[in-house]
């Protein structure tokens, strides 16, 4: 019920003397038409989260980044975690 | 696609097991709280790969799943009775109201339409001036913006023949009418990610401060799912209770405030009868009274009685977590898609249905109890 699909915005119109703005969105080459009056800010090569015919946000890129970034970070900082808290000085392996 | 198959790699999501597998010390009960990650949990197998020290049990997210028996028939008489035009998503056609569905209305000649937005319904009713045209409009938040932007645009075009029968339900009360109950076994939520879309993180501040229960705000697709559930069990593992953003590509702290201006241009919130749970205070929204033209409930003052539910369907204690698909009696027997004994099992979203539909996915969880 709440599916909502990423697609590439294609071309804008403007309806009702710039009142509604309506966009061409492509979903893997099909094209269908969505209302971007939530995002006003969209435009032409933004990617948009879409939802029953309304484009309800739009993807930030970077952050789409982090799901695949997210495990190597999180042992990195566990990595610097574990040396700071757990590993001892130099110096204590010398006495 | 772009920002949707690339979270279906399978090397990724073993990755993220792995990770899961290691973080976890202990048994951990995690809802997802929407209807699509449930379908996508089962569906790709993933209730079957997790640890089994993981428990997810299925939340109550299902739009279609919990919209009142009384609204269906409401629906139904409006399509029959009425003579109205009743456009509706998809999913609510197979819903079997107390006598009949909207499919069977549709067979028997009510002029009964499946649109995918219900701004087409906006271009059916300025195409139709002399019939009137009702949108079934249901949902979660998500939804709430595209249903509102009808009645705006309607209003903006002067139609008089346009109004909406809206059965609208929010996330964040029915999350707290669920950690409120005192049978609660629920350590940790999935958030709905589409619809902290529209409404952002803001809501859940308040819910983690005051049950201190982990909500990370998880997408859809594999990847999202098992990233939100690690997150979960990280914070579960270490004691922690926070909101946290795992769909961040879609999802803002503040949400969508457009979005948000326009239902609220619409809709108030009241409080709404779930199906298969109860009322819950404050946890839907109607039509405000400067748009009650377009109100189908005023509009056509529909009175009909209140049809109770099978007794014997024990979806409370399924959307409360308390009991798994499984351990009902009737699933699979006498209660199947095609013939639903109640809510779960109604919509592919709801968790009887998604049990009944990939079984083979999950049949070795057959033995598990909630």
């Amino acid at each position: 019920m709440c599916l909502a699909i990423p697609g590439k915005i294609k071309s804008i119109e403007s309806k009702f003397d710039g009142l509604v703005r309506m966009a061409k969105v492509s979903f893997g080459g099909i094209i269908k038409e969505a209302s971007l009056e939530m995002v006003p800010q969209a435009k032409v090569d933004d990617y948009v989260l879409v939802h029953v015919g309304v484009a309800i946000s739009i993807v930030d890129e970077e952050e789409a980044k982090k799901t695949f970034q997210y495990l190597e970070e999180m042992g990195e900082v566990e990595e610097e975690l574990n040396i700071s808290e757990f590993l001892p000085d130099k110096g204590e392996y010398a006495t | 696609m772009k920002f949707l198959t690339e979270y279906r790699d399978p090397e990724l999501a073993q990755r993220y097991l792995e990770e899961i597998k290691k973080t976890v010390t202990r048994p951990w009960t995690i809802m997802e709280v929407c209807g699509g990650q449930t379908h996508s949990l089962v569906k790709n197998g993933i209730l079957n790969m997790l640890p089994k020290e993981i428990n997810m049990v299925h939340g109550p997210g299902c739009p279609v799943c919990v919209t009142p028996l009384n609204l269906i028939d409401k629906a139904v008489y409006l399509a029959e009775e009425k003579g109205v035009i009743l456009c509706s998503f998809g999913d609510m056609l197979r819903v079997p109201g107390s006598q009949k569905s909207l499919l069977e209305a549709k067979a028997n000649g009510a002029d009964i339409r499946i649109l995918y937005s219900p701004l087409e319904a906006v271009k059916i009713a300025e195409q139709n001036p002399d019939r009137q045209v009702v949108f079934f409009a249901v949902g979660f938040e998500t939804t709430a913006p595209a249903n509102a932007l009808s009645v705006v645009h309607a209003n903006r075009m002067g139609l008089e023949n346009y109004s909406i029968l809206a059965s609208h339900v929010l996330v964040p009360p029915a999350i707290e009418a669920l950690v409120s109950d005192e049978d609660c076994v629920v350590e940790g939520f999935l958030a709905a990610g589409h619809v902290c879309t529209i409404m952002g993180m803001q809501e859940y501040y308040p819910l983690v401060e005051k049950f201190k229960v982990p909500i990370v705000i998880t997408g859809f697709e594999p990847v999202d799912i098992l990233q939100g559930i690690l997150m979960t069990v990280k914070q579960l593992e270490k004691g922690e209770a926070k909101p946290e953003n795992q769909y961040a590509r879609m999802v803002r702290e503040n949400g969508n405030p457009k979005a948000m201006e326009t239902i609220y241009e619409v809709f108030e919130v009241t409080d709404r009868m779930w199906r298969g749970m109860d009322v819950i205070p404050k946890s839907g929204y109607q039509v405000k009274g400067e748009y009650e033209a377009f109100d189908a409930k005023k509009k056509f003052a529909v009175n009909i009685p209140e049809a109770p539910e099978n007794a014997e369907c024990i979806a409370g204690d399924i959307m409360k977590g308390l009991k798994k698909p499984f351990e009902c009696p009737n699933f699979g027997t006498t209660c199947k898609p095609e013939n639903p004994l109640g809510a779960p099992m109604v919509s592919s979203e709801g968790a009887c249905a998604a049990y009944y539909h990939f079984s083979d996915r999950i049949s070795h969880l057959e033995a598990q109890t909630a």
